[in-house]
């Protein structure tokens, strides 16, 4: 197919369609448009972790076959959860063959998957595109100081890292790209508190004030991830500080340095006040 | 009697009791026949009204089946048993005050468990009208609610999806609001349904209505035979 | 301190897991990098002292396993290459297992600003 058959997720379709948007926006700009698969499930956002567990295993196999019967050997996703979530499941069954054999017996209704599918998260597909996505930067953002943040997701356990899992380097090259100036943070894989967002709020607020802290002590205009739910802890619980530090999704910067406009709606601290502070917007 | 020496009589098993019937008769007539009488457990007898929802095993097969036991044949050696009810207890809602535009968790608000959704399949597998039903589940949780109403529409409420549901999901539950959301909300509205009803409302058929209430059988049969179609002009 | 020992506890958390809790040399480096150790009450090391004595009762009523997020920096810097974030898994699937809540999904003040990924995550780690 020209261009990746792509896995959304549930929360990119609503809370964080501007991931999507900016995302689609920028492959089909470079040529290699996202395609959303035909039929697709929740991937259950978290691993199932223990041996014997092969019921939270099916939703990710679930999809893995979606792709596959539709005759792709690689599966494109934007969240770092998802990412995770297929990654980890798809080297479970490699490993564990009896375990896909009874998975694949139990959903008889469908084809049996064959574990042939590779998952990918969208910087590694970004990684390989250096050349072609600096062609495309028409409004390069040099007044602009952005943080990297990777999270988790991307990174641990080693099986699912796609860089180093201490010392990554995928997000600072690509944004080096953009011409933004990137400032280290040395919390920038530290993890933000994730599902405790949910009822335990106290803990993730504790986390964002340390890591949006830290970005701000080193003069971050804003910060840059991928995940939709790190994107929603760091901007969301910014409530209880000072700060206000916009965060934004990579695809979002790369749509704006390749001067195309995308909505950027659904931010709780607006981004688009601190791009025209910075010139970078009229 | 001789009609009864020449049908095949088989034998199935009603809440581990074995019963002989003749061949041929659905499950909720097979019940009949061996001397139940439905108080519960049995409605329209055209597969629409979900009353009779029926878990059995067939002979020789070890899945668990559901389906309706009044379009589902009886055979040897079934062994079943019927469900009266199935408790899922409805969100509450006020239908005008869900704002969907501003709220696009709407579905998960009212329903929280589908965020424990495992896409086993039990619940499209369990469905006797064929229902896609965790595609529809997924809808919800992905906030496509259009979706989610189009897919549930053939949906009796049998609450077979339900009873077996290793996330406690109430499937139908869960449907029936989608199905409202996009009648209130997301279908365009109808301009002739609204100047009925105002016309309605302003009287203007209330003369007629007077007219046809104090006419003789007589007087309404013309009336009806000789009624226009179409309007006119 | 006497301690009830509880050696199917210890075979469970180790059949769940996959791991062995024994290899353990309380160096406590996976204490040191989690990020969340403050809120607990009971390190991670000394949860995996607790596991390997068998003293079942000693973690249950403890915290630590639940505010745990699955994060895996302690898993990916642990010099013996025991995966502690899966021991700290079975520890919560044994409890999840008897059929109870961690969380009362039915109360969740801010459901309708959250991302679908928190609240399935949330109930995936902590609903039975």
């Amino acid at each position: 197919m020209e261009g990746y058959l792509y896995y959304p997720g549930c929360t990119l379709k609503t809370k964080a369609s501007d991931y999507e948007e900016s995302a689609m926006a920028v492959m089909e700009a470079l040529g290699k448009p996202l395609v959303e698969m035909d039929d697709w499930y929740c991937c259950g956002a978290v691993q199932s972790l223990t041996t014997d567990d092969l019921m939270h295993q099916l939703a990710p196999i679930r999809t893995m076959c979606c792709a596959q019967e539709q005759g792709e050997k690689e599966l494109v996703t934007l969240c770092d959860m998802c990412y995770n979530v297929l990654k980890q499941a798809n080297e479970r069954v490699r490993e564990n063959p009896d375990d896909l054999e009874t998975m694949n017996e139990f959903q008889d209704e469908d084809p049996d998957y064959l574990a042939e599918v590779e998952i990918y998260h969208l910087f590694q597909i970004l990684q390989d595109m250096k050349d072609d996505i600096k062609k495309k930067i028409v409004n390069p953002l040099s007044s602009l100081r952005v943080t990297p943040y990777y999270g988790c997701m991307l990174l641990r356990p080693e099986k699912a890292a796609i860089d180093d899992t201490e010392d990554p380097s995928v997000m600072e090259e690509l944004l080096e790209l953009t011409g933004a100036e990137v400032i280290d943070n040395p919390k920038r894989t530290e993890c933000c508190g994730s599902y405790h967002t949910v009822n335990r709020s106290d803990i993730v607020e504790k986390r964002v004030k340390e890591i949006v802290g830290r970005a701000v002590e080193d003069g971050a205009d804003v910060i840059v991830l991928s995940c939709p739910l790190c994107q929603f802890n760091l901007e969301y619980h910014q409530r209880t500080t000072e700060f206000e530090v916009p965060v934004l999704y990579l695809t979002e910067l790369l749509a704006l340095a390749f001067g195309i406009s995308v909505g950027m709606k659904k931010h709780k601290i607006d981004p688009i006040k601190k791009f025209k502070e910075k010139d970078i917007l009229e | 009697m001789a009609e009864e020496e020449d049908k095949k009589m088989i034998e199935i098993y009603v809440m581990g009791r074995r019963y002989k019937v003749p061949e041929g008769l659905t499950i909720m007539t097979a019940l009949e026949y061996a001397g139940y009488k439905y108080v519960r457990s049995c409605g329209c007898r055209g597969g629409f009204c979900g009353a009779c929802s029926t878990v059995f095993r067939k002979e020789g097969d070890y899945k668990l089946m559901m389906d309706l036991a009044c379009q589902t044949a009886a055979e040897d050696g079934m062994f079943l048993v019927q469900l009266p009810f199935v408790p899922a207890v409805r969100a509450e809602f006020e239908i005008d005050e869900l704002n969907i535009e501003e709220n696009d968790n709407v579905m998960l608000e009212h329903y929280p468990e589908i965020a424990r959704c495992v896409s086993c399949n039990t619940c499209t597998k369990s469905c006797p009208q064929d229902i896609k039903v965790m595609d529809y589940v997924q809808a919800s949780l992905r906030g496509d609610i259009d979706r989610a109403a189009k897919l549930s529409f053939d949906c009796i409420q049998c609450g077979l999806c339900s009873i077996r549901c290793p996330a406690d999901i109430k499937h139908y539950h869960l449907a029936q609001l989608a199905r409202r959301i996009k009648g209130r909300y997301i279908d365009p509205k109808s301009s002739e349904l609204e100047k009925m009803v105002q016309e309605l409302k302003e009287g203007k058929y209330d003369e007629e209505l007077e007219k046809l209430c104090d006419m003789s059988e007589e007087e309404l049969k013309k009336v009806y035979d000789e009624r226009k179609f179409q309007k006119e002009g | 301190m006497k301690v009830k020992r509880d050696i199917e506890f210890l075979e469970k958390v180790e059949e769940l897991s996959g791991q062995s809790v024994n290899a353990c040399i309380r160096c406590g480096t996976c204490s040191a990098g989690c990020p969340f150790v403050e809120e607990m009450d009971v390190l991670p090391e000394r949860i995996f002292k607790k596991i390997v004595l068998g003293d079942k009762e000693g973690i249950l009523e403890k915290n630590t396993m639940w505010i745990c997020a699955a994060c895996f920096t302690c898993s990916v810097r642990c010099p013996r290459d025991i995966d502690i974030a899966k021991i700290m898994e079975a520890v919560r699937q044994i409890m999840l297992r008897e059929d109870i809540d961690m969380v009362d999904i039915e109360n969740i003040d801010n459901i309708r600003e959250l991302p679908q990924l928190a609240i399935v995550g949330c109930f995936r780690k902590e609903t039975g």
